[in-house]
């Protein structure tokens, strides 16, 4: 789960680590407010979930309180990458000495979370990767150990620091790693990471992506996560309540399938016979007749799919609880668009008797069904 | 003594009181895997499917001679359960959970490392030597015995590509699951080290999808090493659009990186079999072994 950067701020404020002093508004009023009470020049950023919001505009300056409240009008208006805009965070702007980038990440090749630094800050890290490799700087953080004390200066001496600021970044880089932990952070990335004129390190923006697996253990986080994220179709938002995997896509062919890897080779399939999926959408594994009701009502539900097609491999799924679920749906709401199935494996045979009951033949190869899916006969 | 598990497996099911658990107890013991003990905590002196239950590894340890262990506990407490099984020097630990937080399985990782256990998983299928045993939960049926050993990022995917090479009467050696979560304790690099050096695997199948770089790391590895076997591979995804997360934790399309047709160009360029769809894998496989015979 992605955190807005003033969520990410607030939670580094509580922890010590050094902030750009600003306020929060979802008005241009309330910018002009927080303009004046912190004075100076500020920035005026969307705070929006998706990357790039400095090409797209989302960024402003503001030098005196009635001009931040217009640019804060304009950025409130604003729709970036989909997204819309619905707050801004005023902050003072910083006397910047230098802009760095650094962040911890989950290393996923090497089972652990590694430091990424860079003295080439506020600019795309992909493009100094791409340009300037060996201007990154890589730590690797033992993962029962964690970020010790020599970890952090390594990166802060790396950075180009010595002496007493060496030691005051290591306690920042220290927190960041702190954070990382406490909040089970698979990203935290500060870029531009500043060093103020008046030598202090500041966390010019701040980037927070939380484990979606470990957000059981964060209650804090439980209403934030119920909230429709604007990257999410109301389709989409729709499925993910009921459990489901759910992408919604430009075609017509609606698809439903038992692991993410079947579904992806489903879409593959029906690709390569000619059709075009509408969505991707995977049960996950042992989904129940239930569970398999509800994705089949949101598919069918949706009025660019023109037809389904159902591919299930039941290892930890069961194919009577699959086809108990399809059987379910005609009682309640009725088969509203043509199905193709395909099923194979777990309790089969009793899937496909239950199928035959209500006048479905389940195909047994998926090929064979997307094939014949696409092929004008189901209409 | 075959790949990860064989007939000599002797197994241990944490978390064999749920659902999940007891099911599949029942169909690996109808496969013919030997489950010596369940653990669940709390329910000691029970049985599931005739097999004994204990509240802890250690006891279940004190009256069998468990060698293995398959994990279905739910993933709050799949960490603990997992080093429990290292610690009792359970080899190889089969976890079948799935979404633990990546700290925890970072950790896990590293605990079973310095034990210099083997973790498949978590969020996989688990593993079968066809016609022996499987630790897993996958469809027995669709597998058969013989040459090909098969590693995947996707677990019903498996079964389907497994289904394929039997009808076409290829056999596989050892078939088995990395893992779907972020954090696994088997790459591709590793598990072909394996099929390396295990003789009764004669090819092998990787199955891949878009997202991170596991395809591109096999890759550079088999160009790196000279890899001595034949390799085929499928890469799901394909379809999937840039920024989309499908499913897995990994599978999603960032920048220019992760795309199935980057992987496969990658494959291609290594020499290794690529297949556009899934059924194609028998094809590319017996073209491979009709190459290898004219050498």
């Amino acid at each position: 789960m992605k955190l807005f950067e003033y969520e990410s701020k607030s939670i580094a404020q509580n922890l010590g680590i050094n902030t750009p002093k600003g306020g929060l508004a979802s008005t241009a009023d309330e910018a002009r407010d927080i303009h004046k009470r912190i004075g100076g020049e500020v920035v005026i950023k969307a705070q929006v979930l998706v990357a790039g919001r400095g090409k797209a505009g989302g960024i402003k300056f503001g030098s005196k309180p009635d001009e931040t409240r217009d640019r804060a009008s304009e950025i409130l208006a604003m729709t970036i990458k989909g997204e819309k805009v619905k707050k801004v965070l005023i902050e003072q702007k910083l006397a910047i000495k230098k802009e760095m980038f650094g962040s911890i990440v989950l290393d996923r090749v090497n089972r652990c979370q590694t430091v990424l630094a860079s003295d080439q800050g506020g600019i795309d890290i992909e493009e100094v990767a791409s340009k300037n490799p060996e201007k990154i700087f890589r730590q690797r953080l033992d993962p029962v150990f964690g970020m010790r004390g020599y970890d952090a200066r390594q990166v802060a001496s790396k950075l180009g620091y010595q002496g007493p600021k060496l030691n005051a970044l290591t306690d920042l880089l220290s927190n960041l790693y702190r954070l990382s932990v406490i909040y089970d952070a698979e990203l935290v990335e500060s870029n531009p990471l500043v060093e103020t004129a008046d030598g202090k390190f500041v966390t010019a923006d701040l980037r927070v992506i939380v484990d979606d697996n470990s957000l059981f253990r964060h209650p804090e986080f439980q209403e934030r996560s119920k909230e429709a994220s604007a990257e999410v179709t109301p389709l989409e938002a729709k499925a993910r309540e009921n459990g489901l995997a759910f992408v919604e896509l430009d075609g017509d062919v609606g698809i439903m399938g038992n692991g993410a890897g079947l579904v992806m080779a489903t879409l593959d399939m029906v690709n390569h016979y000619g059709g075009k999926p509408a969505n991707f959408c995977d049960v996950g594994g042992g989904a129940d007749a239930d569970k398999v009701a509800t994705a089949l009502q949101i598919i069918q539900g949706s009025d660019k799919v023109r037809r389904i097609f159902i591919n299930i491999l039941a290892g930890i799924t069961r194919c009577d609880e699959v086809a108990k679920g399809i059987v379910e749906v005609k009682k309640v709401v009725g088969l509203k668009k043509p199905l193709v199935v395909r099923m194979q494996g777990t309790n089969y045979e009793e899937g496909k008797r239950i199928l035959n009951s209500i006048g479905i033949t389940a195909l047994e190869r998926m090929d064979e069904a997307a094939q014949l899916l696409t092929s004008g006969k189901v209409a | 003594m075959t790949l990860l598990v064989g007939k000599q497996t002797r197994a241990i099911v944490q978390g064999i009181t749920g659902n999940q658990g007891s099911f599949h107890t029942k169909l690996m013991r109808d496969y013919g895997t030997h489950i010596v003990a369940g653990v669940t905590p709390g329910k000691g002196g029970t049985s599931v499917q005739g097999v004994p239950v204990y509240d802890t590894v250690a006891a279940a340890m004190e009256k069998t001679d468990a060698n293995a262990s398959i994990i279905f506990v739910p993933a709050p407490f799949a960490k603990e359960a997992g080093m429990e099984a290292v610690d009792s020097g359970l080899n190889p630990v089969v976890i079948i959970t799935e979404m633990i937080p990546a700290r925890d399985s970072m950790v896990l990782m590293a605990y079973a490392k310095e034990h210099h256990a083997t973790i498949v998983g978590p969020n996989t299928p688990g593993v079968i030597t066809p016609g022996e045993a499987k630790l897993g939960i996958m469809p027995g049926d669709v597998f058969s015995p013989g040459g090909v050993g098969v590693a995947s990022r996707s677990g019903t995917l498996t079964y389907e590509i497994a289904m394929y090479l039997t009808h076409a009467g290829i056999g596989q050696s050892t078939c088995l699951g990395i893992g779907g979560d972020p954090v696994t304790g088997l790459n591709f690099v590793d598990v072909l080290k394996m099929f390396r050096d295990d003789k009764s695997t004669n090819a092998v199948v990787l199955i891949g999808e878009i997202g991170g770089s596991a395809e591109e790391d096999a890759a550079d590895f088999i160009e790196d090493t000279k890899y001595p076997k034949p390799v085929a591979a499928y890469v799901a995804g394909r379809a999937a659009p840039p920024g989309k997360r499908m499913g897995h934790a990994g599978a999603i399309i960032t920048g220019t990186e992760g795309t199935a047709d980057a992987k496969m160009k990658r494959f291609t360029e290594v020499g290794v079999r690529v297949a556009e769809v899934p059924s194609d894998l028998p094809r590319l496989l017996q073209q491979q072994k009709a190459a290898l015979v004219q050498h």
